[in-house]
């Protein structure tokens, strides 16, 4: 436990990648391989269901601090996060637990789940009271299950990749799929040779992820070496049959085969061998639907028929992994595309219904190709992908050859300028806010919006407005220019009734730019540009 | 209502002002006379006609606010009678020459404590509990989660730190307000590891420390060195301001740091975007406010600046008469003094 909040702490405190791999070649150096085994469950992003219910750790922190229950709520607000405030409000400790990782998570964390609340009580005390700070931090964070750090599964491949010996490839290979955090299992992983024998019927292949474009597209080159898609709004997955077994997985390394049953069944018409990678949506009456339908199906634990009925999904399919038995990942786009044709156009029907072949957009030229995206907004899709047509298909998120073309949000960094209180839920509370952009020197009021913030930056924005109060005016205060917002819209027009010259449909706010000052936010100007770039009339 | 009478001290547009004795404590706007706790930006503002300060703050006083400035001094304890208002400054703990304000009339004592903390520190004379009717609290970090670590325990931190990227060739790079933080730092630190150099509103005000003998390593003024190897594995103490700038491109290859209270919280670390967080603070934690306060034996507390209704609302809850003192500072106390460090800054320059 030591060791590994350590790491967690020096994971946390740097933002240089080669510090973060410096780190975990560290830890993973010293740790015994049943603790690494743990450390690896956690770092790549798996944990246990919640153990004890937040709920209750508060109450016990609380409790244990003796402070009352409103103070906790402000020290949270503050803070942002549930088990920081804990471990910065529970009686100072030095001491420090020395208690290996493994038996900690296996003997004494995973056992309480099934005991009496009383026994929860003890142990979480009593664990506590041997922690020091960074480590009640980390405890806390197991046990409420909101373990997360701040590290991607690319660093913690290629730290064990520079441990071992093996190429990054075959790390991530190996910690795909499910897996028991076991001493054995953590030495196959860092297993410095290849076992011909190693890959099991169920295990997917490490997702290729593309980069948003971030540069101007003729430096792409030709476009003929290209192919261009329409990128859609779905779960990534890879549906594998092998050995009359079927196997869908979504991006984030679940098993979610039960939850589709209609992809599971199609999937059976597949030759065994064969591992297909696409983006499941739902669609009805020949569209796409919004992402929010799908997420009806992923949130519920029984399918009624009536559901199923409501939200069919359907697989885009763009790509081909593995067919009679092999891995086609090195072969050429263009190559693995031709058979991914002829797989997906001998399908049975019912099959072919679900697994369709995703469309190639072609284009002349890249102007050719911009005026195309164009059309994104009424397709529904986020815009293209583009893929070029030579390369292999690669591990994680390599710069290269797979680029996102997404289409501009409209989205703009505004100043609050005026806050009314609201009324229901959240009455005595400043959440009525009026946003001003820049327009000659000045401030501008342009838009209203009262949606998007969290609890706990409703609580702090309100006491900036009370603090910060320049005039009042019956229900509504001036305040002190000072914070800036990035607000989206569903759409943006012209307007002679506002003094901005301009109207929004459906401003939200996005988040809080804590990170801008006012003089950053936009300007009229620029507004007004979007909007003439909307229109189709600008360049 | 047995006050039907003006209070002894009572808040203006202008800053705290005692009407018996015409006189202001850390005014805001110029007035005739003004009583200044300590040589902080936001306590210390210029265009006042006289000053009052404690005599072991002159200097620093002395650098804020320019030579043509009329200041007077008083010591710790001792007692100057302002037209029948009895005033003395009593350490408050914070840097160097903070002070309390001790106000008598008539038997009633009043205690504006500024700027203080209860924590050791070898660069300032210790807080010194006044008894008193009234007593004015700080409340920056009037929050239970602020609770600071022994400060030897930070100092290993801030060794450790420097040494490792020493060991790795790098230089280490420490945002502190120019101010008090900056010298305390100096003041604690392994001065074995390496050189150590500052910006130059630090070292100007390092002169200062040393003239009222406060105990400071050796450094050198960035801008005097000409080789930059110089830099290698050595300690960098720089202002708040510097972070994020061109000016630290001339350290090469370095590891960033920032001391503050503020950094007990990991969100207010990330949003620094300094790769070391140190929790070093010149304002009384959540505990220390507990005791100063309790140990005045106040009846009555006013408490300002930072965590104010949580502070009143806690002290109520345990028996302390309290209620809120609103001074009309501009945002927190230590981030406002970034700013204000930002503009003296460039004076200094
Ligand atoms: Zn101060
Ligand atoms: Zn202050």
């Amino acid at each position: 436990m030591k060791l590994f909040t350590e790491l967690y702490t020096e994971l946390e405190q740097t933002n240089k990648t080669n510090e973060k791999v410096e780190a975990l070649k560290f830890y993973f150096k010293r740790a015994a391989p049943n603790d690494a085994a743990w450390a690896l469950y956690f770092l790549s992003g798996r944990k246990p269901r919640q153990i004890v219910p937040s709920k209750k750790l508060r109450d016990w922190a609380i409790e244990l601090s003796g402070i009352p229950e409103w103070l906790y709520e402000e020290s949270r607000d503050t803070v942002g996060d549930g088990s920081e405030t804990i471990a910065l409000l529970l009686p100072n400790n030095a001491t420090v637990d020395e208690t290996p990782l493994h038996i900690l998570v296996e003997k004494r964390l995973l056992p309480l789940r099934a005991s009496d609340e009383s026994n929860q009580y003890e142990e979480v005390i009593s664990t506590w009271q041997k922690m020091n700070y960074a480590q009640r931090l980390v405890y806390n964070k197991m046990i409420s299950g909101s373990f997360r750090v701040g590290v991607s599964q690319l660093l913690v491949t290629r730290a064990l990749s520079q441990l071992c010996g093996q190429p990054t490839d075959i790390i991530a290979m190996r910690l795909m799929g499910a897996w028991e955090p076991t001493a054995e299992f953590y030495q196959t992983v860092i297993n410095s040779e290849v076992n011909e024998a190693e890959r099991p019927i169920a295990r997917p292949f490490p997702f290729y992820l593309a980069h948003q474009i971030d540069f101007p597209l003729e430096k792409l080159g030709n476009i003929n070496e290209w192919q261009a898609e329409w990128k859609w709004d779905g779960i990534r997955a890879q549906v594998i049959k092998r050995e009359n077994q079927v196997f869908v997985w979504s991006r984030g390394e679940d098993l979610i085969t039960e939850r589709f049953p209609e992809i599971a069944r199609a999937a059976e018409f597949l030759p065994n061998g064969t591992v297909l990678d696409g983006e499941i949506l739902p669609w009805l009456d020949n569209a796409v639907q919004p992402f929010t339908e799908l997420q009806k199906r992923i949130g519920r634990k029984n399918l009624s028929a009536k559901l199923l009925a409501e939200v069919p999904v359907i697989v885009q399919t763009y790509d081909l992994l593995e067919f009679q038995d092999k891995d086609l990942r090195g072969e050429t786009f263009s190559q693995r595309r031709k058979t991914l044709e002829k797989v997906v156009k001998t399908l049975d029907e019912p099959a072919k219904n679900v697994f369709r072949l995703t469309e190639s957009v072609k284009a002349d030229s890249w102007e050719d190709l911009q005026e195309k995206r164009e059309q994104s907004r009424l397709l529904k899709v986020e815009g293209f992908m583009l893929k070029k047509l030579a390369s292999p298909y690669r591990v994680g998120r390599v710069r290269g050859d797979w680029w996102k073309w997404k289409i501009d949000p409209l989205t703009v960094d505004a100043v609050l300028l005026y806050a009314q209180k609201g009324t229901g839920k959240r009455s005595g509370l400043f959440t009525d806010y009026t946003f001003a952009v820049w327009s000659g020197g000045e401030l501008v009021p342009f838009a209203k919006a009262y949606s998007g913030l969290t609890d706990a930056e409703i609580r702090k924005v309100d006491r900036f407005v009370r603090e910060n109060t320049k005039e009042t005016f019956g229900p509504v205060r001036s305040i002190v220019p000072q914070l800036v917002f990035e607000l989206a819209f569903e759409a943006i027009q012209k307007s002679n009734r506002h003094k901005s010259g301009v109207a929004v449909r459906f401003p939200r706010i996005l988040r809080w730019r804590d990170d801008k000052k006012i003089e950053e936010a936009d300007s009229l100007e620029t507004i007004h540009a979007l909007l003439e770039s909307l229109e189709g009339n600008g360049k | 209502m047995m006050e039907k009478e003006k209070p002894l001290i009572e808040l203006t547009k202008k800053g705290l002002y005692c009407e018996h004795g015409d006189f202001f404590i850390d005014p805001w706007l110029p007035v005739k006379k003004a009583i200044l706790t300590h040589a902080h930006a936001d306590h210390t503002y210029r265009g006042n006609q006289n000053y009052l300060v404690p005599k072991e703050g002159e200097r620093l006083s002395r650098i804020r606010l320019g030579d043509e400035a009329k200041i007077s001094t008083s010591s710790y304890g001792e007692v100057q009678n302002i037209k029948g208002v009895k005033v003395s400054f009593h350490p408050a703990g914070h840097v160097l020459g903070s002070a309390q304000v001790r106000v008598e009339y008539k038997g009633e004592v009043w205690v504006i404590s500024g700027d203080y903390k209860l924590t050791p520190d070898a660069t300032c004379a210790p807080f010194e509990s006044v008894r008193c009717h009234k007593f004015i609290s700080e409340a920056t970090f009037g929050l239970p989660i602020y609770r600071w670590t022994p400060t030897e325990q930070i100092f290993e931190q801030i060794n450790q730190w420097w040494r490792h990227n020493r060991e790795c060739g790098k230089a280490a790079v420490i945002f502190a307000y120019a101010l008090g933080k900056s010298q305390r730092i100096l003041n604690g630190i392994d001065r074995s590891i390496g050189k150590i150099f500052t910006h130059g509103a630090v070292e100007r005000l390092n002169d200062a420390y040393r003239q009222s003998k406060v105990d400071l390593p050796e450094t050198k003024y960035v801008g005097a060195v000409k080789n930059k190897k110089d830099f290698i594995g050595s300690l960098i103490v720089a202002t708040p301001s510097s972070a994020g700038s061109a000016w630290l491109k001339r350290f090469g290859s370095h590891s960033t740091a920032f001391a503050s209270g503020w950094m007990v919280v990991r969100g207010a670390r990330r949003r620094k975007a300094v790769d070391r967080g140190f929790v070093l603070s010149d304002h009384a934690d959540w505990t220390e406010l507990q005791t100063a306060i309790r140990e005045t034996r106040a009846e009555k507390v006013f408490v300002t600046h930072g965590f104010i209704s949580e502070l009143v609302r806690w002290l109520n809850e345990n028996g302390v008469n309290a209620e809120p003192l609103k001074i009309n500072y501009f945002g927190d106390d230590e981030l406002e003094d970034v700013l204000k460090d930002e503009f003296v800054e460039k004076e200094l320059q």
